[in-house]
């Protein structure tokens, strides 16, 4: 804590921002993001879409796995539904890409509420695996329901546009990815300090006692079931929207996984640790990508070995965090910042 | 008629290969509480080495065998010691995301050592079908099925009889109580270990017989949790007559199913029947009604 830093109030410590030093470093910040664009390459700009949808599914599954300790191993399949209602809106029915986006939303998180009815029954071990065979229906569902999804083949998605601008290059729709993500950020901040996000929290550590003391397990668990799918479904229709096509192939349970992985390595129950989680699990892959295409230029055998490498890697990354820092990269960058904080004086 | 009584009988073949690699999860979650999920990984790789054993080094058949599974016993101890010890106490979500990361990073490593190339796996058991009149069942199934079932009672047999069996029932009963009478719960949990390993090596060995091998011959593993849900997470009885029911409840889906929504059902419908049992009946035929409803 800061010298002189004094809270009197409850509301005060509650404060998104703590202080003016943070909502400076934070305007740079979100200007930096805003400036970016103009002097990257279109490669940084993939990397930089690709990082916000994560961020964007990442907070959705923290919310729901972190904040109120339902495990979903079946995230994917909600982003899945919002790409496919999507696609299914904007070119069967030809809506605008900017009322498809809730509706993909509204879409997953029904989904959602259908999925999230065992965990009013069961917890734990089995509704993880309820999600993990929900995760296997719904890929069923996106392949075999051939009249509406095409199947494998996938459907053809147009470009989103606002006024006559077409959205159609990473840069133009990187600030699309950006306002949606700061938007899904600043709700999900406000969400957990609210009276709903207490009752999670409260739900998580111990459900019983969340109960007696009025907390109404049945609409909470729901709730948090449909906002964390509503993130899904909004990050899938992102993603299908930028790739321009939607198939099975892109929801598969290894996404579900690296949610679960971002969500594990950037720390359980912070909003911030999502950020550096989906960051963090999406620069390491392209990180190793850029290795080892410089790898097979020089030694073209050798380069063949880190197309494995990355499941490798990310597998060590999980087992790594899960062992050594339970509580993530938002932990770590707790402790930076103490560090800091009373240098040179820090124990 | 006829193709009915064939659709059954290949069922029960294939079901019971699932019930051993059903007993692979129930002997490490009745012992240690925790759900493998890296199960399918360690099938793939028993496979993979049994096979490496027998071409690369010529090996005969028994010996390749037996090398294998005393692979999979240092395996599950490996594992046991160096990852799971460490996150004893830790929420559910973790233990699961750690078997999880490992079976990620034992996969990369598979595909580093053996290339993702498809592989046959080569001729060990006479390649005769055996026709039982009203139905025949092919070299692969029989021979998988004989080989289940065998292990599966050389498996119940050490769990039932033997004074290690009975520890690991003891410590699988009451930690501290079986701690207090002198059984060491640390070697019961990596000998758990070894014990599941074993038998996701064998059950890869007999899947990679019938079907062939390939790095993705583990995937079969996520639809044996539909058979220890219906079986009963920690129930070994159970976990033998779940494959059994799973395997030819599957075949029939994919007998009567397919021809109304165009193929598939064979692979999703064990994934119907878990959300179908954990609706109705989550602690399964025989297992512990421990759940507590929220």
């Amino acid at each position: 804590m800061r010298c002189g830093d004094f809270k009197e109030s409850y509301i005060k410590d509650e404060q998104i921002f703590q202080s003016l030093f943070v909502k400076f470093w934070l305007v740079v910040f979100i200007l930096f993001l805003f400036v970016l664009p103009f002097m990257a390459d279109p490669y940084v700009m993939y990397i930089a879409n690709l990082i916000g949808v994560a961020v964007i599914a990442a907070i959705g599954l923290n919310i729901l796995t972190g904040f109120t300790g339902q495990i979903s191993l079946g995230h994917a399949a909600f982003a899945g539904v919002g790409g496919y209602t999507a696609a299914i809106l904007m070119t069967r029915f030809d809506l605008s890409f900017w009322l498809a986006l809730p509706c993909a939303g509204i879409m997953a998180a029904l989904a959602g509420l259908v999925i999230g009815i065992p965990s009013l029954r069961v917890k734990g071990l089995y509704l993880c695996i309820a999600t993990l065979a929900a995760q296997f229906i719904f890929e069923f569902i996106f392949i075999h329901w051939e009249s509406m999804t095409h199947g494998i083949r996938g459907i053809n998605v147009p470009a989103p546009t606002l006024g006559a601008i077409v959205i159609d290059t990473e840069k133009k729709f990187y600030f699309l990815t950006l306002g949606i993500a700061v938007l899904a950020v600043g709700f999900a901040r406000n969400l957990v300090r609210s009276r709903v996000g207490r009752a999670f929290v409260a739900i998580r550590d111990r459900d019983l006692a969340a109960e007696i003391m009025g907390i109404s397990l049945f609409r909470y668990k729901l709730t948090a079931f449909a906002i964390s799918s509503f993130y899904a479904g909004m990050a899938g229709a992102l993603w299908v929207c930028f790739m321009r096509i939607v198939t099975p192939e892109q929801f598969p349970f290894h996404l579900s996984i690296q949610y679960l992985a971002m969500v594990i390595v950037g720390g359980m129950g912070s909003i911030l640790g999502s950020i550096f989680g989906a960051v963090f699990m999406t620069l390491t892959p392209e990180l190793l990508n850029v290795i080892s295409g410089a790898v097979s230029k020089a030694y073209p055998t050798l380069g063949q070995l880190f197309i494995p490498m990355k499941e490798v890697v990310f597998g060590t990354l999980i087992v790594v965090f899960l062992i050594f820092e339970p509580l993530g990269l938002a932990e770590i960058w707790r402790r930076i910042k103490a560090f800091f904080l009373l240098w040179p004086f820090s124990y | 008629m006829d193709i009915l009584l064939q659709v059954l009988v290949t069922g029960i073949a294939t079901g019971g290969v699932y019930g051993l690699i059903a007993l692979g999860f129930v002997l490490i979650y009745k012992a240690t509480g925790i759900l493998n999920l890296a199960t399918g990984i360690f099938m793939t790789l028993g496979a993979f080495i049994c096979l490496t054993l027998l071409t690369h080094l010529g090996l005969p058949f028994w010996f390749a065998f037996i090398a294998t599974v005393g692979f999979a016993i240092l395996l599950g101890i490996a594992v046991e010691r160096l990852v799971l010890r460490q996150l004893i106490g830790e929420p559910i979500i973790s233990v699961i995301m750690v078997t999880i990361g490992l079976s990620s990073v034992l996969h990369g490593l598979t595909h580093v050592i053996w290339s993702p190339d498809y592989r046959s796996f080569p001729e060990i058991f006479p390649p005769e079908p055996l026709n039982l009149g009203f139905a025949v069942v092919p070299s692969g199934l029989l021979w998988g099925f004989i080989f289940a079932a065998v292990s599966m009672i050389v498996f119940i047999s050490i769990f039932k009889f033997t004074r290690t069996g009975v520890a690991m029932r003891a410590t699988a009963s009451d930690q501290q109580a079986a701690q207090s009478m002198g059984i060491s719960v640390r070697w019961v949990f990596a000998l758990s270990w070894s014990f599941g390993a074993a038998a996701a090596f064998i059950g890869g060995i007999v899947i990679g017989n019938i079907s062939g091998i390939s790095i993705y011959l583990g995937d079969i593993g996520l639809k044996v949790l539909a058979v220890i849900i219906l079986g009963g997470l920690d129930s070994i009885g159970g976990a033998i007559l779940g494959g059994l029911i799973i395997g030819m409840l599957e075949n029939l889906a994919g007998l009567y199913l397919d021809p109304l929504v165009g193929g598939g059902v064979k692979g999703v419908a064990p994934f119907l029947i878990l959300v179908l049992i954990i609706m109705i009946r989550p602690y399964g035929l025989f297992g512990k009604k421990i759940i507590e409803r929220v």
